[in-house]
């Protein structure tokens, strides 16, 4: 390193290029090459670039949960998640939970327990929703877990449970019980 | 944000050496606390070097002794469900599932976590008020100000601000080395010594320096880490910040306390030891609760509260023997 290569590891190409550069995503199943400025978030550019507008910016600072997506699988906040770095990987938004015209088990949930009001915070809460049953699922403990040295499994999904898990998600309108009634309802379903 | 420019980091020893040479520029792991920063303009690195691709560090691993090796790129959700982790150091895993949310432990990393900067509402106010650590020399809008989340050890007329990490309690307790890479290669850091005091230089947090990356936490086996807990006490029940919290870490011989380690949070710049309790707690009495409290109490003597924190060194009182209580049960 150091000497034998002065240049370290700045591609000084790159090194206060503020440009908009090309990146390609895959959103919910279709690439999309498009040029994104290093600073734009995942956020600004599913709802600005690609016109995806289920994805709400509420805080724009990871305190709301309102912008949550999946990245590879995972639930995480597109507002503080720089779209230049997400190359290659596979997104889902709120739009890409349907299949062939059939509402996700968490959507129909959502929509029987009655789980939001003005609906602005709905697509996080139901994309956080998906996650937490498959976190839970795939035994991870949470803060409300009585003893995380014991395994856990999807059947130990209480409501309590329920609660800390979707603790991310803030709802102005304060559906919580029916959030948490449908999410509980989609896990016991499967 | 303010505009910058991007490029990913392939090689650990390039990485540092682009962060020697370059004084403005920032690794970037999950982001979740730097482009908060950025956003809020406290931070304004011209260019991010996006370290997540570096290769064999988001592993976590035994090491030859015994202990464990969590690396910097290991996401705080992921370790927090790891079972040697959940096992043999519970405090961990609840330091960890006790911050921020479900989202934000999926992209936040270890290394990032304790790196991250003050919650002080001062230091994140985009309107720039009197602020030393955000602006050297201004002042500290806090130390007459609202103060009610800050310091009550260790603090300086310079700055009252509290360390936001609870995984960093967690490490402190169990006397993890944070593991850096530097130009003349690794050296392990005591976590005690990696948080600084304020001091007059509260712009510096950390004793890191440019040049260097944490590729490494490294907790060694020891029989405290099985009878370990967190306890966080805070405004709301989720997703929020400690008013304090304590990591507790014993060995016992039947109900006598053998060995105590006890770490707190939100009470100081840094993850604050209780190191004369742990003194005068070894041979206590687990059901002894005035011992307990007597001896609890030999490390808030030298509290400093601030004009709107008295309550935390009785809340910090109590949540020690909560924490003790319930590490001494799992023993
Ligand atoms: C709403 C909200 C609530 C939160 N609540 C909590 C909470 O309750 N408890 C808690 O502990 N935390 C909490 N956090 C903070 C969160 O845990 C941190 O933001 C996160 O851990 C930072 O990790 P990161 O990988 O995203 O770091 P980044 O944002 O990528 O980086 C943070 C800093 O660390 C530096 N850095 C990153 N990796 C390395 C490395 N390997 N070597 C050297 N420097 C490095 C970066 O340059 C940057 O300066 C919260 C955050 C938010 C937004
Ligand atoms: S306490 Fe520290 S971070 Fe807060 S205003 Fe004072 S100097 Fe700034
Ligand atoms: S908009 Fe992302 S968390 Fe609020
Ligand atoms: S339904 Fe209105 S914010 Fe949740």
């Amino acid at each position: 390193m150091g000497e034998a290569n002065p240049g370290g590891a700045v591609d000084h190409a790159a090194a206060r290029d503020i440009r908009p550069a090309p990146v390609k995503l895959e959103v919910n199943g279709t690439s999309h090459t498009f040029a994104v400025e290093p600073r734009t978030t995942l956020l600004e550019a599913l709802r600005e670039g690609l016109g995806l507008t289920g994805t709400k910016k509420g805080c724009d600072r990871g305190e709301c949960g309102a912008c949550t997506v999946h990245v590879d699988g995972r639930r995480v906040l597109s507002c503080m998640t720089l779209a230049a770095m997400q190359e290659g990987k596979q997104i889902t938004t709120i739009e890409g939970l349907e299949q062939d015209g059939e509402l996700h088990p968490v959507q129909e949930a959502f929509i029987e327990h009655d789980g939001f009001q003005c609906g602005f915070c709905t697509s996080g809460q139901v994309m956080s929703g998906v996650a937490v049953i498959d976190e839970a699922k795939a035994g991870w403990p949470s803060a409300a877990t009585a003893d995380v040295r014991k395994p856990f499994t999807v059947a130990g999904l209480s409501n309590t449970e329920i609660r800390e898990r979707m603790s991310g998600n803030l709802c102005r309108c304060a559906c919580y019980p029916n959030i948490v009634a449908a999410v509980a309802e989609a896990a016991e379903k499967g | 944000m303010h505009p910058f420019s991007i490029s990913v980091a392939d090689d650990p020893g390039r990485a540092v050496a682009a962060h020697a040479q370059d004084d403005h520029l920032s690794y970037i792991a999950g982001g979740t606390d730097l482009l908060g920063l950025m956003k809020d303009g406290a931070a304004f690195p011209a260019h991010l070097l996006d370290i997540n691709d570096l290769p064999g560090l988001a592993g976590v691993d035994a090491t030859p002794d015994g202990g464990l090796r969590i690396g910097a790129l290991a996401r705080m959700s992921d370790v927090a469900a790891n079972a040697e982790v959940r096992e043999r150091f519970p405090v961990i895993a609840e330091g960890l599932l006790f911050a921020a949310s479900g989202q934000l432990r999926n992209m936040a990393s270890m290394g990032g976590n304790i790196m991250q900067r003050t919650r002080c509402s001062y230091f994140r106010d985009g309107d720039d008020p009197a602020c030393n650590k955000r602006r050297p020399g201004s002042g500290c809008s806090a130390l007459d100000g609202l103060n009610r989340n800050h310091a009550i050890f260790g603090w300086s007329d310079a700055c009252v601000a509290t360390h936001p990490s609870d995984v960093a309690v967690a490490l402190a307790a169990l006397e993890a080395d944070v593991v850096v890479l530097g130009r003349a290669g690794e050296r392990s850091i005591p976590i005690a010594d990696f948080h600084r005091l304020p001091g007059g230089t509260p712009e510096r947090d950390t004793v890191l320096g440019r040049g260097e990356l944490i590729v490494a936490v490294e907790v060694r086996a020891q029989a405290e880490g099985r009878a370990s807990h967190y306890l966080k006490v805070r405004d709301r029940q989720s997703y929020e910040f400690a008013l304090v919290s304590v990591a507790a870490a014993v060995e016992t011989e039947g109900r006598r306390l053998r060995s105590v380690r006890l770490a707190m949070g939100g009470v100081a710049h840094k993850p604050w030891r209780l190191t004369a309790a742990e003194t005068a707690l070894r041979g206590a009495d687990l059901d002894d609760i005035g011992a307990l409290e007597a001896a609890i109490a030999t490390s808030f003597t030298d509290a400093r509260p601030l004009a709107h924190n008295a309550f935390k060194a009785d809340l910090s009182r109590r949540a020690v023997l909560r924490a003790l209580q319930t590490a001494g049960a799992r023993a």
